[in-house]
Order: C-alpha cells, then sequence, then structure tokens
C-alpha cells in the first residue's frame, strides 16, 4: 500500500450522543486505491463514510485526509477539501437541468475553468451530453448514478467517496456502474465505496474491510476475501442470524 | 365595468407579487411561512420615510423630479431602506429563527414568526403611532392613456420597476451560482450540503432578497396609497395566497399569482365594493388549495 | 366587598379564555394543528349566539329570541362546522397550508363582522346580548359571582372532558399522528378524519367560549376579534405548556393577570393621550416573551412535548424532504 489518502481511526459516531452507530472503526484507503467496506445490514457501514463525509456526527477518534484532520470539518467544506461524496439515492437536483446539477457543484471552481470542466465531464460521461438540458428527475436511474458521479468528480477530488453505487439498479446497470469506477480509478481517482453487492464490488477493489456492529472486523485483499471463510462467518453468518428474529 | 381596473390590478399586483417572493423563498429554503414578512415590508417604508426626512432635515426642501411626485431623497432613502430591512431580516433570524431551526420543529418557528410579527407591529405603532402618513401629499394627475384608463407618472415609474426586479431576481436565481445555490436547497439540503455549498451563506442571501424586495413593495404601497403600522399585515394574506397560487418555491409563480389576485381584487373593488377586497385573497387560496394545492408552477407537495 | 366583585370579574374573563385556550390545546397541543386564526372561530360562536337569542331587530337579520342554551349549543355547531371545512381544506398538505387557512378565516370572519350589517350589525355589533342573571345585574356582586359559577361549570366540564378524551384511544391517536407529521399525512383518510375531528371539535369549544363571552358582556363588536385575541390565547398555551389541559387554564389565569396588571401599570404611568402608544408597547413586550418561552422553555410550565427533538430524527426530516413522490 502507497502512502494513505483516507485515514480513519478508532471512529465513533452516531445521530444521538451515548448511541453511537459506528463503534472505534479504522480503515485506511492509500493513493489510487479502490477500497471496499462490506457488512451485514445495520453493521454501520453507511454510518461510517456519511461521518467521514461530515453528515454524521462524531464522536470520538480521527478521519485523516492527506495527513489533515478534518474529523471536525463541515460537510459542505468537504469538497475543498478534496472529498467527495455520492450519497445513495437522492443524489442529484430532481428539479435541475442536468447541466444545472453539474454548474451548482461548480462552487469551488474559478469561474473561467467552469466550462472546460463541465466539458471534460460530458466527455467523460457521453451519455449525460444529449441530456444535457433535461431535468435531472427524468433520467433513468443509471443515468442518475452517473451524472450523480459526474458531480461528485468534477471537482478533481482526491478521493471519491460513495454509499452504495449500485443500489436499486437493474443487473445491467449494475455492471455499467461498476466498469464506471474501475475506469475513475485508472484515470488516478482514490475511490472508497460501501456496499451490498460484495462480489461486483470485490471484483474491481483492491482492498475490503467487513464492518460488523460498527467496527471493523476483517480486512484483505478484495480478490481474496471472496473465498475467506471468516468472512463467511462474519458476513454471512450474521446475516442469518439476522433472519432469524435478532434485532 | 371600466378598464381602469387593469391599471390598478397591475399596481396592486405588483406590490403582492415582490412581497410574494420573498414569502415562496423563504417557504422553499428555510421552510416556514413568515408571519413577520408582511411587517418587514412596513419596517421598510417606515425606515426609508425616517430617513428622507432626515435627508429633508439636511438639504431643506428638494423639488422633486418631474413628472414624478418624489425627488432623489427617496431614491436614495429607498436605497438605504433596503439595506435596513436585510438586516432586519438577518437580526431576526439570528436572535430568533435560526435558533428554533436548530431544534428542527419548523411550525414553532411560524408561531414564533407570528409573536414577531405583532411585537414589529406593535413597537412601529408605538414609535411612529397608527395614524397614516405619506411621503408626498402632493396630487398627482392621472393622464388618460385609451380605452378609459387613466395613469399617473408615479405609477408608470413603479409598474416598470417592478418589471426590472422580477427580470432581475429570475435571472439571478436561474443564471447565478447563488441562485442554482438557493436552488439546490430547496431541493435536497443535505445534498446541498455535500455538494459544497453553505448552507448558512444561502440562508443570509436569502433573507436579504426577501428583506430588500419587501422594502421595495412597502414604499410602492406608500407612495401610492398610505404608510401605516399595519399596512404589511394586511398584505400577509394576499401574498401567501400569490405564493400558493403561483406554486411555492417559484419566483415567477409568485408573480404571476400577485399580478392574479391583484387583477382580482381590483375587479371585485370595480363589481362588489372596496370594502370586500381582502376576501378575494381568501376565495382564491381556499379554490387553489381544493383544485391544485401545488399551484401553478408548483412541482409537487413536500 | 369590591374586590371579591372585581376578582369574580377577572376570573370569568380569565377562565373564559381558558376555554378558549383548552379548545386550541386540543388543536395543537393534542394534535399539533396550527391555528393562527382562532380570534375567527371565537367571533363565529358569540356572532351565532348572539344573533340566535337577541330578540327580534328589524335593522338586522334574526335576532330570534331563542334561549341561551340553545344559542351556545348553535355556536358549537356553527363553529365545529366551520373548523371541520377548514380542516378539509388543509389537512392533507403540510401543516403551513392549515396556518395560512386559519388566518385567512380569522381576516374573513373580520370583514363579514364589519361589513355585512345585516347579519352582523357591522361596526357596532350587536347588542341586547341576554345575559344569564339579567334579573341579579342590580346586585354587582351577585351578578358576577353567579356569572363565574357558570363560566366554571362549563370551563370544568371541557376540562373534564378533554382530560378523558385526550386519555382514550381517540387521544392517542391523535397524539401518535401529531408526533410524525409525515405519517399522518401519508396515512391517508382515516389519520386525515382524525385530525379533522379534533380541528372541528377544537373550533367548537372556542366558538363556545365566543358565545359564553358574548353573553357574559351582553354586546359584541368586531373589535373584540382582532389578531391580538389569537395571540393572547397562544401566549397562554405556551406558556402553561402546549399538551397539558391543566397548562392551558393555569398559562390563561397567569398571563391574563399579566396582561391586565401590565395594562393598568401603563395607565398610571403614562398620561392619557399616551395611553394608545403604552398599550401598543404592552404587545411589543407580550410579543418578546413569547418568543423567549419558546426559546428557552418550549414545554411552559406544565407541557408534555418533547424538549429537544432528537438529532437523528431531524437529520433525517431534511434528508427525507425531497424524496420523490412523497
Amino acid at each position: 500500500m502507497s502512502e494513505a489518502v483516507v485515514e480513519v481511526r478508532d471512529l465513533e459516531a452516531g445521530y444521538e450522543p451515548g448511541v453511537p452507530i459506528v463503534r472505534g472503526a479504522s480503515i485506511t484507503v492509500g493513493k489510487g486505491e479502490i477500497v471496499v467496506v462490506l457488512g451485514p445490514n445495520g453493521a454501520g457501514k453507511s454510518s461510517l463514510i456519511k461521518a467521514i463525509a461530515g453528515l454524521v456526527p462524531i464522536t470520538g477518534g480521527t478521519v485523516l485526509l492527506d495527513g489533515k484532520d478534518i474529523t471536525a470539518a463541515p460537510a459542505h467544506t468537504m469538497v475543498r477539501l478534496g472529498l467527495a461524496f455520492v450519497p445513495q439515492t437522492e443524489n442529484i437536483f430532481p428539479l435541475m437541468s442536468v447541466e444545472d446539477n453539474l454548474k451548482v457543484a461548480c462552487g469551488i471552481i474559478e469561474r473561467r475553468e467552469i466550462p472546460a470542466r463541465i466539458e471534460e465531464m460530458y466527455a467523460a460521461f457521453p451519455d449525460l451530453v444529449r441530456q444535457r438540458r433535461t431535468t435531472a428527475g427524468n433520467l433513468s436511474g443509471g443515468q442518475r448514478q452517473m451524472l450523480a458521479v459526474a458531480r461528485a468528480l468534477i471537482v478533481h477530488p482526491k478521493v471519491l467517496v460513495l454509499d452504495e453505487p449500485s443500489a436499486g439498479l437493474s443487473p445491467k446497470f449494475v455492471a455499467m456502474v461498476f466498469e464506471m469506477l474501475a475506469g475513475i480509478r485508472k484515470s488516478g481517482v482514490t475511490i472508497l465505496l460501501v456496499e451490498q453487492n460484495a462480489k461486483a464490488a470485490l471484483a474491481i477493489g483492491d482492498r475490503a474491510y467487513v464492518l460488523v456492529e460498527g467496527k471493523d472486523r476483517h480486512e484483505g485483499i478484495a480478490s481474496e476475501l471472496w473465498n475467506d471463510p471468516v468472512v463467511a462467518e462474519l458476513y454471512l453468518g450474521q446475516r442469518s442470524r439476522r433472519t432469524g428474529g435478532a434485532a | 365595468m371600466s378598464l381602469q381596473f387593469v391599471v390598478d390590478g397591475l399596481l396592486a399586483g405588483s406590490m403582492i407579487g415582490l412581497g410574494a417572493i420573498g414569502v415562496t423563498l423563504t417557504y422553499s429554503i428555510l421552510r416556514f411561512s413568515n408571519f413577520a414578512h408582511g411587517d418587514f415590508m412596513a419596517w421598510g417604508t417606515y425606515a426609508t420615510l425616517a430617513v428622507v426626512g432626515a435627508i429633508g432635515a439636511m438639504f431643506g426642501k428638494i423639488a422633486p423630479i418631474a413628472p414624478l411626485s418624489f425627488g432623489w431623497p427617496l431614491i436614495v432613502a429607498l436605497i438605504l431602506g433596503v439595506a435596513l430591512t436585510g438586516l432586519l431580516a438577518l437580526l431576526l433570524d439570528f436572535v430568533l429563527f435560526a435558533r428554533l431551526r436548530a431544534k428542527g420543529q419548523a411550525i414553532i418557528v411560524v408561531m414564533a414568526s407570528f409573536g414577531a410579527s405583532m411585537a414589529l407591529r406593535s413597537l412601529l405603532e408605538f414609535v411612529f403611532t397608527s395614524r397614516p402618513t405619506y411621503f408626498s401629499r402632493a396630487i398627482q394627475i392621472a393622464m388618460p392613456v385609451g380605452f378609459g384608463i387613466r395613469i399617473t407618472p408615479d405609477q408608470i415609474a413603479l409598474l416598470l420597476l417592478t418589471s426590472v426586479l422580477v427580470l432581475g431576481v429570475h435571472l439571478l436565481m436561474t443564471r447565478t451560482q447563488t441562485g442554482r445555490s438557493m436552488q439546490a436547497l430547496s431541493q435536497n439540503a443535505a445534498l446541498a450540503r455535500i455538494v459544497g455549498i453553505d448552507v448558512a451563506s444561502v440562508v443570509r442571501f436569502t433573507w436579504i432578497i426577501g428583506g430588500a424586495l419587501a422594502c421595495i413593495a412597502g414604499v410602492m404601497i406608500g407612495i401610492l396609497i398610505q404608510i401605516r403600522p399595519f399596512m404589511g399585515f394586511d398584505m400577509l394574506l394576499p401574498m401567501f395566497a400569490a405564493a400558493i397560487l403561483g406554486g411555492i418555491g417559484s419566483v415567477p409563480g409568485a408573480v404571476l399569482g400577485g399580478l392574479i389576485i391583484g387583477l382580482a381584487e381590483a375587479g371585485a373593488v370595480q363589481l362588489i365594493g372596496a370594502e370586500w377586497r381582502a376576501a378575494v385573497s381568501f376565495i382564491i387560496l381556499m379554490a387553489v388549495l381544493f383544485v391544485r394545492p401545488i399551484g401553478l408552477f408548483g412541482v409537487r407537495e413536500r | 366587598m369590591d374586590l371579591l366583585g372585581y376578582g369574580a370579574f377577572f376570573l370569568t374573563t380569565a377562565l373564559i379564555f381558558s376555554l378558549v385556550t383548552l379548545g386550541l390545546n386540543l388543536q395543537w397541543g393534542l394534535t399539533g394543528l396550527f391555528n393562527v386564526g382562532l380570534a375567527g372561530f371565537v367571533a363565529i360562536g358569540a356572532y351565532t349566539s348572539a344573533l340566535l337569542t337577541t330578540p327580534d331587530d328589524a335593522a338586522r337579520l334574526g335576532g330570534f329570541g331563542l334561549p341561551i342554551l340553545i344559542g351556545w349549543l348553535g355556536a358549537m355547531i356553527v363553529g365545529g362546522v366551520a373548523a371541520a371545512l377548514t380542516g378539509i381544506a388543509t389537512l392533507r398538505l403540510k401543516s403551513d397550508y392549515l396556518a395560512i387557512t386559519t388566518f385567512g378565516v380569522a381576516v374573513i370572519v373580520q370583514l363579514v363582522a364589519l361589513n355585512a350589517q345585516k347579519l352582523t350589525g357591522g361596526p357596532f355589533g350587536i347588542g341586547f346580548i341576554p345575559r344569564p342573571f339579567g334579573s341579579l345585574a342590580e346586585t354587582p356582586l351577585l351578578f358576577n359571582l353567579s356569572n363565574l359559577a357558570v363560566v366554571s361549570a362549563v370551563t370544568l366540564i371541557a376540562y373534564l372532558a378533554l382530560e378523558h378524551l385526550s386519555r382514550s384511544p381517540w387521544g392517542r391517536v391523535l397524539k401518535a399522528l401529531r408526533e410524525d407529521e409525515r405519517a399522518a399525512i401519508s396515512l391517508g383518510k382515516s389519520a386525515r378524519f382524525y385530525r379533522v375531528q379534533a380541528f372541528a371539535v377544537g373550533g367548537a369549544i372556542m366558538a363556545l367560549a365566543g358565545a359564553l363571552q358574548a353573553h357574559f358582556t351582553g354586546f359584541i363588536a368586531p373589535d373584540n376579534y382582532l389578531p391580538i385575541l389569537t395571540f393572547q390565547v397562544w401566549v397562554m398555551l405556551i406558556v402553561g405548556g402546549s399538551g397539558s389541559n391543566l397548562g392551558a387554564v393555569v398559562g390563561s389565569i397567569l398571563v391574563w393577570a399579566i396582561w391586565v396588571g401590565s395594562g393598568t401599570l401603563t395607565s398610571v404611568l403614562f398620561p392619557p393621550e399616551q395611553q394608545a402608544r403604552a398599550a401598543s408597547l404592552q404587545i411589543v413586550a407580550i410579543g418578546v416573551m413569547l418568543c423567549i418561552i419558546l426559546l428557552l422553555r418550549p414545554n411552559g410550565l406544565f407541557g408534555d412535548r418533547p424538549l429537544h427533538v432528537r438529532f437523528g430524527k431531524q437529520a433525517k426530516v431534511v434528508a427525507g424532504e425531497s424524496s420523490p413522490g412523497s
């Protein structure tokens, strides 16, 4: 692993004081890596990356971005610091045109440079060019996800953080989304993502963490994790117990 | 029926529409109906009146710009009044609304705005008494322009001013980064933060715009009708009705809603009598709520 | 003895306010329905009862000279129906629409009271409203005490009925709906019906209070039902603590005492020509008081609402605000 872009140490976070959802998670994302966070439902995966992005109050531990402490940074300063987040749902502005969705994310970019950045995104996501005047709420699920990712990338972030980018998409689009992420990594962007679709995510990921009950319980090389018995125990075991009725 | 109601209606509609822009922006961005918005109008007008008085005291009597009823002091005073009203809105947000918003119960904020409205209005009554007052007591001659319509130079000037302001606000909302940020915040506050929008600064900007337009609408009422502490409170129902008729969050909708209500009021005054004017907004409001609660340009009920 | 008479008079007025506040507590405290036009519903009750019970008057419609109790019943029915209609129009929408509509109702009622001379007597109002113990008017003390007895009895009945209602399954449903407006809207017709019922009963109680007041003073005019009345009752409920019927009654008496006391104070401190201005300062003070209580002690004296909304719930509301198709 090369130098760390994101380093999370003993993170505790939750919406209510005294009720942490993330309970001492530590993960590291190296430069140029794709790191996947897996885990059973309710493990706190989503809260973990939302806490990193400044959206869930952090009650303990630290988050470093490129060595800089961003634990207390408000959510709206994250893009300036180099972290772009793509939420799982409601990740576009539905009543704005595709182009305005891109423009509204350009607050930190110098005015003269904005048209070039937008063209850059259109070049990377040709599907969006044809829809540039379309109201974003009318896009298909896959196109929405593409727009959300383009909107995050337009600020040239150091790290792209995604919350279940394949959720709710048809299998055809799922493949497309992961292909897109692999392509983005090739262009040099570091990626941290949470996924339910473990198989597809591990196929493109470099390393992965398994999060259980708000804590990282296992870490490994992505390609090896799928067959790792510990993962099966943590992940699938937990899941079967869950269906057995435990809260 | 004389066509004069068209001019009267457009003028009333301009005042309602300018006020309704503020109401609709506050509602879509801060998510509460601000019952103190009418009192921003009255405060802005009295602030302008006070500055006009101060200028008069410093420079003596200044001739109006022919053929208008007012001179440069009113224009300067209006600019200052706009700034002061914006400040008042910011101050009220700082001491009251922002703190209650942080607690997360939107309807408590509405109630606080009701209390603030009462306090602000009564404070005006205390300082300026409830007697009506005027920017100018000069009577303007209305010029006939055909079809039985008469219009004064002041009225023409204010209709032009309204058009310029409405166009300006529309361009601001659709063509600038600030405007897009406001739209973004009204559609999805959490995502707005994620894409790097500083919610606090957009909220401040919203108050300033709302306060400024309220002040201008109030001064228009002051020039064309009269200045009273209740002038803004009496505009509240028409403004809310216009904002809902146009579709909450829509600037063009608020203006169009204002014009429709203004014209309907002016028509009703001719047909039924001036004393029933206030009923028009209510009837239109009820009709909208029953038939199409999202309004003319609304997208969906949120 | 004079003091006793005044005490009875004061308490009668305060208890009539309590009745309005109890109605508002059912609407807002228990069900979370925001009514900024309650002065309108009080006025509807007052005018209805006056119309039904006054002797025939050639200058306007009615009066029908009916018994006072019929007048009160009529007031409750008309007030309840008006509130139900308001609720039906707005309760499928967000709470702000109800607020704006009730505000409009108050404006319209005021307009009708002022302008529909044939119905309401216009700006001069309606006089000769029969008083329950009119024959006792010669001995003011006895008159005041008997009025107090009637008003106390009505308030007590309303109080006990509302206490019972709020503990009943019906009241529990209302409370549950209050906690989650989103659910209340999405649950559809049945939930909306519950809320309309609560709003109508609240409106009927307010109208009854208006009727009581009318028969207590014997004379009504549009000026009695200005927005300041709405405002006073809101302050009473917030001070007492929304959600608590006891709070509604205590808050009303307390705030009315403050109001009367500060009124007396201004009349002593300010020369007659400044009285009107001083009165507006009194309103400023009460307005500021409302805001400060909302900021510092949103539960008032006896309120049952959670002091702070949980952070998580709030965050979800913000995030969920733009969910498609909601």
